[in-house]
């Protein structure tokens, strides 16, 4: 068990800089998500805590050890890769044995640590098996248990779950949370689903374009998105983003809206409305033209156009609203669920 | 049941495949006929008329010591090649894997060799390990070797099977090189994670991994050894000093063109056939098993 730091922590391949100045303290038996869009940096950086790629500038200490120099196998790490990276030829019993041996540990031992952690994840019958007689699923489980049995310091997962189907991804999501929670293991999670992220991690670190973003829980980042990229990451249906004019804390919309906010701003703001904290309000200062409807059940998602523009909207109501397509609905919303954002710097504005 | 496909009467079929039927006829078939049927037969001390005898000739292989030696030289020899040439191409392979800058240089140096006529790289050879004039024999001179593969018949042996491993290894190299690459980055990476070192990467996950591939590449190299090193030992030994080089192959050869004994040679020569024929269907037999990531 141990935290890890991570000091302006740089990767370049030749002259090209992918990770830029990260910086991050991951607490003991933290659940840390790595989450952003494909090709940010993600998995380049747990690879860098794992030891399999190297450092360009910057440190990372594990457990207040500086591991940069260190290989992979002396970092008391484990890691799911997100195609599980199985030893084909060698029956599940030998892949979780496999560390192990390594390390000489008794027969005994082996078979004991083996054994408890099929059972905890259930694959106890599977244990003479090949990797390729089991389901994506059971391949899943088997590289969970090849990383438990190890006892390390570190769990690191690689979107271990993107090649299994919706429904398997729910349980084992959970699963992969109730063990950890169990063994209480520092654990960083790279993933680009934002509801996986939300989900698992007692604090995401959002990725974009090899930039920390922001890092916090989901929370935080819900409530208080740092920037425009995160305002339209997290949530989903994704935040409305409207360029509009504010002067002290009233904000005016193009086609002549006006909202208030609880944050004084002055000139050009973009201004970030989630669709769920829209209330529909016969008086409402907010009129969205409605073109689409989509009936989730417990609630409708209405699609459309603010009146008087172009500008896309989404507003989340509750229950069923089917007769809303090619109407008007006027919404109104609480000034402190308004965001603010720079539209140059992309910086959040509110406090 | 079998769906079959009829085609509409027309010689086209036929046509099409007439190529490939008449070369299999012309260059494999007919020859292969003609060595079973003169196998059979014993020609005259003059050459100048023959007599149908059936097994004699096999019958007198069975007994002739000297066919036996030659089997017994064969099996060492093509062991010994497919060994080296495969251990080293193994290990070439294994570093060419690490290589990143300078790959596509390194690997094609790596397949000239396997571009040279068998002849040539004898000559080669020859050249090195000339007693008098090779650059070789002047250095194991020092080492207290006194190198001479015309008079001493292990020497020669060895000369004959270094060459002929050398002029494969390109050939094994590549098999190596890519089944090696087709292994998953991470199921190694996986196995560093674990704790393993590159030497027990490479034994307990490369190495099984590729097992396929050392199968496939073992029967290849057999028959490499046993029929296509005629021209190396042609070129380096001719067969000595007295036999100590005449594997199966360049027995028929020699028992045939220069001992002029066309039924002995011919005998020779489908057991020969028999053999490639048999490590053949070995290799159709078993090389389709692959391990699936
Ligand atoms: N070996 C490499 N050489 C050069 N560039 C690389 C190399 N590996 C990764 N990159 C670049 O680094 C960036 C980050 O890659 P990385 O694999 O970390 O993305 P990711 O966030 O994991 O994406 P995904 O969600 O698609 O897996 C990408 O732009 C990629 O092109
Ligand atoms: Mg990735």
């Amino acid at each position: 068990m141990a935290d890890i730091t991570l000091t302006d922590l740089t990767k370049s391949y030749g002259p090209t800089e992918v990770l830029h100045h990260i910086e991050g303290d991951i607490n003991d038996g933290e659940f840390i998500v790595i989450v952003g869009p494909s090709g940010c940096g993600k998995s380049t950086l747990l690879r860098m805590v794992a030891g399999l790629e190297t450092v360009t500038s910057g440190e990372i200490q594990i457990g207040g050890k500086r591991v940069n120099e260190l290989e992979p196998s002396a970092r008391d790490i484990a890691m799911v890769f997100q195609n599980y990276a199985l030893y084909p030829h060698m029956s599940v019993r030998e892949n979780m044995a496999y560390g192990l041996k390594i390390r000489k540990l008794s027969k005994d031992e082996i078979n004991r640590r083996v054994e408890e952690a099929a059972d905890i994840l259930e694959i106890r019958q599977y244990l003479d098996r090949k990797p390729r007689q089991l389901s994506g699923g059971q391949r899943q489980r088997v590289a969970m248990g090849r990383a438990i049995v190890r006892d390390p310091q570190v769990f690191l997962f690689d979107e271990p779950l993107s090649n299994l189907d919706a429904k398997l991804r729910v349980q084992m999501r959970l699963e992969i949370r109730k063990l950890q929670q169990r063994l209480g293991v520092t654990s960083i999670y790279v993933t680009h689903d934002q509801v996986e992220a939300m989900t698992l991690g007692d604090r995401l670190m959002v990725l974009n374009g090899g930039y920390v973003e922001q890092f916090g829980t989901p929370i935080e980042l819900y409530d208080r998105p740092a920037s425009v990229f995160v305002a339209g990451f997290i949530g989903s249906p994704a935040m409305n983003l409207i360029p509009s004019q504010a002067s002290g804390g009233a904000i005016s919309l193009p086609g002549g809206a006006q909202v208030n906010s609880a944050t004084d701003a002055n000139g050009d703001v973009l201004l970030g409305l989630r669709p769920e904290h829209l209330t529909p309000d016969e008086n409402g200062p907010v009129s969205i033209d409605v073109e689409m409807v989509e009936q989730l059940g417990a609630n409708t998602l209405l699609h459309g156009t603010l009146s008087g523009t172009n500008h896309e909207m989404v507003a989340s109501v509750a229950g069923h609203d089917a007769a809303a397509s090619g109407t008007q609905r006027r919404f109104s919303i609480s000034p402190d669920l308004v965001h603010l954002f720079d539209p140059q710097t992309e910086k959040r504005l509110n406090p | 049941m079998l769906k079959r496909v009829h085609f509409p009467s027309s010689p086209l079929p036929y046509l099409l495949v007439a190529p490939q039927l008449a070369i299999t006829l012309i260059f494999f078939i007919w020859p292969a006929s003609q060595a079973m049927y003169q196998s059979f037969l014993i020609e005259d001390a003059f050459g100048l008329g023959s007599e149908f005898v059936w097994f004699e000739n096999f019958q007198i292989l069975w007994e002739d010591s000297h066919y036996h030696a030659a089997f017994w030289r064969t099996a060492v020899f093509s062991v010994l090649v497919a060994a080296l040439s495969m251990g080293f191409a193994l290990i070439l392979a294994g570093f060419a894997q690490r290589v990143v800058r300078g790959a596509m240089f390194y690997r094609t140096l790596l397949i000239w060799p396997y571009a040279i006529a068998p002849v040539l790289a004898g000559a080669l050879w020859v050249f090195m390990f000339n007693p008098t004039l090779g650059i070789l024999p002047y250095f194991l001179e020092f080492v207290g070797v006194t190198w001479n593969h015309y008079l001493n018949g292990g020497q020669a042996m060895a000369l004959v099977i270094l060459a002929a491993a050398w002029k494969q290894v390109a050939y094994n190299f590549l098999f190596y090189l890519a089944a090696m690459q087709s292994i998953p980055n991470s199921v190694i990476e996986a196995a560093a994670i674990d704790g393993a070192g590159p030497g027990r990467r490479f034994w307990t996950i490369i190495f099984p991994l590729i097992s396929p591939t050392t199968f496939f590449l073992l029967v290849i190299n057999m028959v490499y050894a046993f029929f296509e090193t005629f021209g190396i030992i042609h070129a380096v030994t001719q067969g000595g000093p007295g036999s100590s080089t005449t594997i199966l192959v360049y027995k028929v050869f020699n028992d045939g063109f220069v001992g002029l004994d066309l039924g002995g040679s011919a005998a020779q020569s489908v057991i020969l056939m028999v053999l490639v024929i048999a490590m053949t269907v070995v290799q159709f037999r078993y090389v389709e098993r692959k391990v699936e990531y």
